[in-house]
């Protein structure tokens, strides 16, 4: 079952440096929520907030709030690593550990963390998730052999399924196609609407295409300048953004004026 | 690209030939000049060695070397004029400043193998020196062997965790004042003369235990306090070629730092540590200095590190050097045996590292 | 949890527990502590290092030259006076060996980065590190029963035609003079140089390289106009590294000297000088009391020499990665 995300006036900090200022939006379940923007703007730092990956930065840090279905993902008592269970994360680079086969790869979420799992259960798992991110075919005479030995657009299936083996509620992608090819890249995005039916999915790209194509809702995000902080400028149904887009700025960046 | 390539002072612009106009202004010495130089510097030399006294190799190499950098240097002179000429007598040099490099490893390897050849063998390995005297050739350095295995062990015991953690430390947790300090010292350390490493672990050991306190552990601590910034700095390194993106994608699956760390980070760069765990007991398995301070020599076995003095293949060799006699003999058998030691843990440390690193792709 | 198909997958999760609240990660902070515990040991060590060797040279440094002088070998007026002509060995005997190594070293560096063959260089590297791993005992061996007997004739010569020079004069054979450990010494610190410089060489901007190249230079002249100049900070460091060890070096100098307490500038004469490190190792183990705090107090001393060489190696070593962070 997968989650809503509210936030609400977000500030995340760079040390002093505010880098996004007083973001508020809602990111309905079951849906793909697509962020975009010109470089710089704070989408992806944005994302990264949404399963606490920014504190990973020494000094990075946030004010305002961020809950998922009455959870405050950043109250005090709240571990960061357990809201990492809860949403997912994929990268822009495809990274599959270079030590680990396809199949440990999958694994990986529940092997690193200690936990016991039966060997008819671990199969299950292997064989689930690389179906759920469509890959299963490809790779199932091969689960031994080294996951690096994919090819890109395989690699970063691979890293949606080690991602969603852990059972997240939500999937966060970071620029998730923009090191692959296009075909690769259609994988992807076709694996991407399948997923919307289990998954809350927020997609963080520079194709403005993409996010017409696999979104059902677009923000769009922007930046006064260098030094300045990004901000939320509006967000909406993606067929709405990018048809009559209420801010001019919008409609300069998506009809490809700036940006 | 390689510059040499590129370089237009390799001879192998074909001289006078040419059909292009810029080649063919240009004069320069055939490709085969420098050899012709080479070989007529060691035969002249030969010659005037032989007149004026005895020819050794050294000598004629030595003098050889001196007409070859002088001879072709003027000839390139007057052919090819003063540039060209400096460009040779640079390559000259710096040639020379290699093959110079190679006459003490050359010779000392030999010299080790040759003079240690004529103790080394099942019995001097198996033996040791209890009822040796005088010109007795018998003896041996198992003593030894087991005193520098056993030293060596245990300052790699206490090296390796503390250098191991100290490094995760610096590369995975260490932020602000406290972590600068402690790469500063660590340098510092890198910098501490075996012999001070040595004081130290006497003050130590004799401000405890008292003035006559003798035992391998002692040598065991100097021999840490040397191997300890070693295996920091090649830890960190090895922690360093480990990409970001993969302890990213390890805590975005929920897994905790610690265990991050342990079963990605140091999972995927253990080869490397391996290898300069390795070469790092490579670096102190031959100290001497620290030792003689120390542990001492003894003439038998000696298990028990903590009392009592030790044998130890460095001391062993000094110590029979300084004695002189057929101690001279069993000095460079020991030689060979703490080399053949060394060259093996090399050995040991580049297979590991070529065998056992991840392929990664980037 | 038992996993049949994929739609199924998910469907049990809505029993999952809302985002845990955090058990403190226990196993989490221990490993953090240990290791920040472990650089914390560092700091205390080095610490302990110098408050040892202090109190264990205490009663050296605080004694009278009478007391002193009660030990058999202490001839000196003072500590002052007894350390300084080892101090003056260390440095002579280290600075020798430096201007041997560091032109050798520089050819060996520029001939394996510029001047050999590409696909030999890796080789030949690993040749001069092969230097590295040899024992410090084996070298002083091979100083003594080897190379010896190698430079007689050349001392002889050299002593027969500069001996008006008074650095040569009075050469006698066997070799065991300062000229002689410093070449040895020399052969011990010409890996690092080679390494360190090695390294920086290769760091040479291939543009700069080509720039030199397209206007027509030799290789010499590139080397000189692009190589040399970026290099230059790396091998004043890497000269200092191999300064500090020079310093410290113990058996090699032990092993070939003839041992003399002067401040004295002949080079091939034996009986002359001795470096602190060799003076330790040759009466320590004889020794006890007052000449056990007195052979510390020098090993103080050449700790804070070595001490200073290093940071000023360091220091340079900064220096140069804050310019060269531009590139």
């Amino acid at each position: 079952m997968s989650k809503r995300i509210d936030v609400s006036d977000l500030n995340v900090y760079y040390g002093d440096f505010l880098a996004v200022e007083g973001v508020t939006m809602a990111i309905e379940p079951r849906s793909v929520t697509a962020l975009i923007g010109p470089s710089g703007c704070g989408k992806s730092t944005f994302l990264r907030t949404l399963n606490r990956m920014h504190e990973v930065i020494p000094g990075a840090h946030v004010e305002g709030k961020a809950v998922m279905d009455g959870q405050d993902l950043y109250a005090p008592d709240v571990d960061p690593v357990a809201v990492r269970r809860q949403v997912g994360m994929v990268f822009q680079r495809p990274n599959p550990f270079p030590t680990m086969s396809i199949k440990e790869n999958v694994l990986a979420g529940v092997k690193l963390n200690n936990k016991r799992i039966s060997k008819s259960d671990a199969n299950d798992l292997v064989e689930s998730s690389l179906q759920g991110a469509n890959l299963w075919n490809e790779v199932k005479d091969r689960l031994d052999r080294p996951g690096s030995g994919l090819s890109g657009g395989q690699q970063q299936r691979l890293c949606i399924a080690r991602a969603i083996a852990v059972r997240p509620q939500v999937l966060l992608m970071d620029e998730p196609c923009s090191a692959l090819d296009p075909i690769s890249t259609l994988a992807i995005e076709d694996l991407m609407s399948e997923l919307k039916d289990d998954y809350t999915i927020v997609i963080v790209t520079h194709n403005m295409q993409q996010a017409a194509r696999v979104s059902d809702r677009t923000a769009f995000f922007n930046i006064a300048g260098t030094g300045k902080p990004g901000k939320l400028v509006e967000m909406g149904d993606t067929a709405t953004m990018f048809s009559s887009p209420t801010v001019q700025a919008t409609e300069d960046y998506i009809s490809g004026r700036f940006g | 690209m390689t510059v040499t390539d590129l370089t237009p002072a390799t001879p192998g612009v074909p001289d006078g030939s040419g059909t292009v106009q810029l080649v063919a202004t240009q004069k320069r010495l055939p490709r085969w000049a420098p050899w012709a130089f080479a070989a007529g510097g060691v035969l002249v030399a030969f010659g005037i060695l032989a007149v004026t006294g005895t020819p050794t190799i050294a000598g004629v190499l030595g003098l050889g070397a001196v007409l070859y950098a002088l001879g072709l240097t003027i000839t390139s002179r007057v052919v090819e004029g003063a540039r060209w000429a400096t460009d040779r007598l640079a390559t000259t040099l710096v040639t020379f400043a290699f093959l110079l490099a190679l006459i003490p490893l050359v010779s000392l390897l030999w010299i080790v193998v040759t003079r240690g050849a004529k103790l080394f063998g099942a019995t001097f390995l198996s033996t040791d020196m209890v009822g040796v005297y005088g010109d007795m050739t018998s003896g041996g350095i198992w003593h030894a062997i087991v005193g520098t295995l056993l030293i060596t062990g245990a300052a790699t015991i206490i090296s390796v965790p503390i250098g191991l953690l100290t490094a995760i430390y610096l590369v995975e947790y260490g932020r602000g004042a406290l972590a600068r300090w402690i790469t500063f010292l660590v340098d510092v350390m890198t910098g501490i003369p075996s012999i001070v490493a040595g004081l130290f672990a006497f003050s130590l050991f004799t401000l405890i235990f008292g003035p006559a306190y003798r035992a391998g552990i002692m040598g065991a601590v100097a021999l840490s306090l040397l191997m300890t910034p070693v295996v920091i700095r090649s830890v960190e390194e090895m922690l360093r070629l480990v990409p970001n993106e993969l302890r990213e994608a390890s805590l975005a699956l929920g897994v905790p730092k610690w265990l991050t760390i342990v079963k990605v980070v140091l999972r995927t760069s253990i080869a490397g540590i391996v290898t300069g765990v390795m070469l790092s007991i490579a670096r102190v398995i031959g100290e001497t200095a620290p030792l003689l301070l120390t542990v001492g020599l003894i003439t038998q076995v000696n298990w028990d590190l903590f009392d009592g003095r030790m044998a130890t293949l460095p001391v062993f060799a000094y110590r029979q050097y300084e004695q002189g006699g057929v101690g001279i003999d069993r000095a460079w058998a020991a030689a060979l045996t703490l080399i053949l030691i060394v060259m093996l843990l090399n050995l040991i440390a580049r297979l590991i590292s070529r065998l056992f690193s991840p392929k990664t792709a980037r | 949890m038992a996993v049949t198909s994929p739609p199924s997958t998910r469907a049990g999760l809505g029993s999952e527990p809302q985002v845990p609240a955090t058990k403190g990660g226990l196993a989490g902070r221990v490993f953090a502590g240990l290791s920040t515990g472990a650089g914390i040991l560092i700091l205390v060590v080095l610490a302990a290092v110098a408050v040892f060797l202090v109190i264990e040279a205490w009663p050296a440094l605080t004694a009278s030259p009478e007391e002193l002088q009660e030990i058999s070998w202490f001839k000196a007026d003072s500590l002052l006076a007894y350390v300084g002509p080892l101090v003056f060995g260390t440095l002579l005997a280290s600075i020798l060996a430096l201007a041997i190594a560091v032109p050798v070293s520089v050819g060996i560096a520029l001939f394996i980065s510029h001047y050999a063959p590409r696909r030999l260089a890796q080789g030949l590297g690993y040749l001069i590190d092969l230097l590295a791993a040899i024992p410090s005992v084996v070298y002083g061996l091979w100083g003594a029963l080897w190379l010896l007997p190698i430079l007689n004739p050349f001392f002889t010569w050299l002593s027969g035609t500069l001996g008006f020079i008074p650095l040569f004069a009075g050469y006698q054979a066997p070799a065991k003079n300062i000229m002689s450990a410093s070449i040895v010494l020399a052969v011990m610190i010409l890996p690092i140089i080679t390494a360190v410089s090695r390294e920086v060489f290769l760091q040479t901007p291939v543009l700069h390289e080509e720039a030199s190249l397209a206007l027509g230079a030799t290789r010499w002249e590139m080397v000189r106009m692009a190589v040399l100049p970026f290099g230059r900070s790396g091998v004043i460091s890497a000269s200092m590294l191999g300064l500090g060890r020079a310093l410290g070096e113990t058996m090699a100098v032990l092993m070939v000297i003839s041992p003399g307490f002067l401040y004295s500038l002949f080079l091939l004469k034996p009986g002359q000088q001795q470096t602190i490190a060799a003076n330790i190792a040759s009466k320590f183990p004889e020794a006890s009391g007052l000449a056990v705090s007195t052979l510390i107090a020098t090993g103080l001393a050449l700790f804070v020499i070595t001490f200073v060489v290093n940071m000023i190696a360091r220091w340079i070593i900064a220096r140069r990665k804050e310019f060269s962070g531009a590139n």
